[in-house]
């Protein structure tokens, strides 16, 4: 499996970057970890004349706190922000999430960027951004924008990012006292999920204060499931009201069938990860 | 396309080597190299046959550029042995415990391995089945090379381990 032929390009600076993308047009994709593109080019699902390879430039691998937010570099690797000390106290959310990306190898070289930029319904990370209300800084010919996690998925492979736009970081809002899970339903170990649910949601007097849901590989997009976290808000996640909630949030998916199983099982798997989630979720809230 | 002069450190030698763009870095390896104690079993980045050390980390090298590689240190199977040709400890442990049976994996998995001890040196059975989740067997169900690895680790910690291959 030999991918099509393509010139390289390694520029040392995020301008040499987007002005080497922005001037080789349509046919030039950058490339991260290239464990997504890697395989689709050698399928030839995927065929660009250039790459841009991200790994020369410096300081899209930082991680840091900025003005209550957690500021990740694009091309932090999943192994990166696992072993982050500040993410694992900050947004316990994202290593929830990494844990179950793929295997070692592949977390290895991979990338939070190239993860929420490539538009794959599969990929984890996408519906947890969107969860926790995550930006996205792109840096395009025309300047810096920011997009939300929220705005960014239109459909499979199609996201917000236009043509010469790349992704240099993504801002998580870090909030105290949230309970946060990452419930992921997989057919073995560093599989995709057959449906997976993240929950955010803060408790106050033993009733939910705010909700937040995202959901993973059960639609051609991630979802955000506003109103089934709405739903809750109020309730003491008793059993009724959860199930009220569960049912909206299935009533939003619209998954594929594939090897992962049939619509109807993984709209329920879907249910079936937010409702305990919910409740991880809630055990954790202060 | 033009091939492009690639150099960068293996088992310790700088090398270098013309490749198109689009080689892959297990080719490189196997093929311009000659080491082919680096395998393919997938080539779609699953078996985890081609694993080798990069930098610092396990990666699968059939899901990686050569030309990616320009600069970097790597280490392969060929690169595990001791300078005077003696087993490396893991690949003893291998071999006592019964942690091949065809081999095609071994090379991906003692690499694998080899970095986890690194990575961690007192690694439970889980924290082994977890580092190792990104490498198929299809011969051993797996039970003699998580003891191989536990039986490694603890000759490599100066302790014994007491179980018996299955
Ligand atoms: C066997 C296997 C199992 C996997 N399992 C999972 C899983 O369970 N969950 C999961 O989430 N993922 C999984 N993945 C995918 C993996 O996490 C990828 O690493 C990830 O999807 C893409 O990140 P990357 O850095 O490798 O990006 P690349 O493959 O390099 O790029 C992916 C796409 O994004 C674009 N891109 C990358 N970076 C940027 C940027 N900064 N700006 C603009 N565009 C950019 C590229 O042009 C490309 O189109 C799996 C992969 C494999 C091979
Ligand atoms: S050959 Fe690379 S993972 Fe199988
Ligand atoms: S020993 Fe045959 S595949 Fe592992």
């Amino acid at each position: 499996m030999i991918p099509g032929a393509f010139e390289y390009h390694r520029p040392k600076t995020l301008v040499d970057a987007v002005t080497m993308l922005a001037s080789l047009g349509e046919d030039a994709r950058p490339l991260a970890g290239g464990h997504s593109l890697i395989p689709l080019m050698k399928q030839r699902l995927s065929a660009p004349s250039h790459l841009i390879d991200l790994a020369g430039i410096g300081d899209l691998r930082t991680i840091s706190e900025e003005n209550g937010a957690l500021v990740l570099g694009a091309m932090v690797t999943q192994r990166a922000l696992l072993a982050s000390a500040l993410v694992q106290v900050k947004a316990p959310l994202l290593i929830e999430a990494a844990q179950q990306i793929a295997d070692p190898q592949i977390r290895a070289l991979g990338t939070l960027g190239g993860n929420v930029a490539n538009g794959d319904p599969g990929n984890d990370m996408p519906a947890v951004m969107m969860c926790l209300d995550a930006s996205y800084v792109a840096q395009g010919p025309k300047g810096m924008r920011h997009i939300k996690a929220r705005d960014f998925y239109h459909g499979a492979y199609d996201t917000a990012l236009a043509a010469g736009e790349i992704l240099t970081a993504i801002h998580v809002p870090i909030v105290a006292g949230q309970g946060t899970a990452y419930e992921k339903l997989k057919r073995k170990i560093g599989d995709y999920a057959v449906a997976a649910a993240a929950v955010v949601l803060t408790m106050a007097n033993g009733k939910v204060a705010t909700c937040s849901i995202g959901l993973t590989n059960v639609a051609p997009t991630p979802l955000w499931a506003k109103d089934a976290a709405a739903m809750l808000v109020g309730t003491t996640l008793d059993a009724g009201s959860v199930k009220k909630a569960v049912a909206a949030a299935e009533a939003i998916t619209d998954p594929a069938s594939d090897g992962r199983g049939p619509p109807d099982y993984r709209r329920k798997m879907a249910g079936i990860m937010l409702t305990r989630a919910l409740a991880r979720a809630a055990s954790r809230a202060a | 396309m033009a091939k492009i002069n690639v150099t960068m450190t293996v088992n310790g030698e700088e090398v270098s080597g013309l490749a198109e763009p689009r080689t892959l870095l297990v080719h490189f390896i196997r093929e311009t190299l000659n080491l082919t104690g680096t395998h393919i079993g997938c080539e779609t980045s699953h078996c985890g046959a081609c694993t080798i050390d990069l930098d610092g980390v396990s990666v699968k090298s059939c899901t990686r550029f050569a030309v990616q590689a320009e600069g970097s240190h790597i280490r392969t199977i060929e690169g595990i042995a001791h300078a005077d040709g003696t087993l490396h400890q893991l690949q003893e442990s291998f071999r006592q415990m019964h942690g091949l049976q065809c081999g095609y994996c071994t090379p991906g998995m003692i690499l694998r391995a080899w970095r986890l001890l690194q990575e961690n040196p007192r690694p439970s059975e889980d924290e082994i089945r977890h580092g190792i989740s990104g490498n198929l067997c299809r011969c051993t169900g797996y039970q003699n090379i998580v003891k191989s690895i536990q039986h490694a680790a603890a000759a490599l910690n100066g302790e014994t381990f007491a179980e018996a291959a299955q």
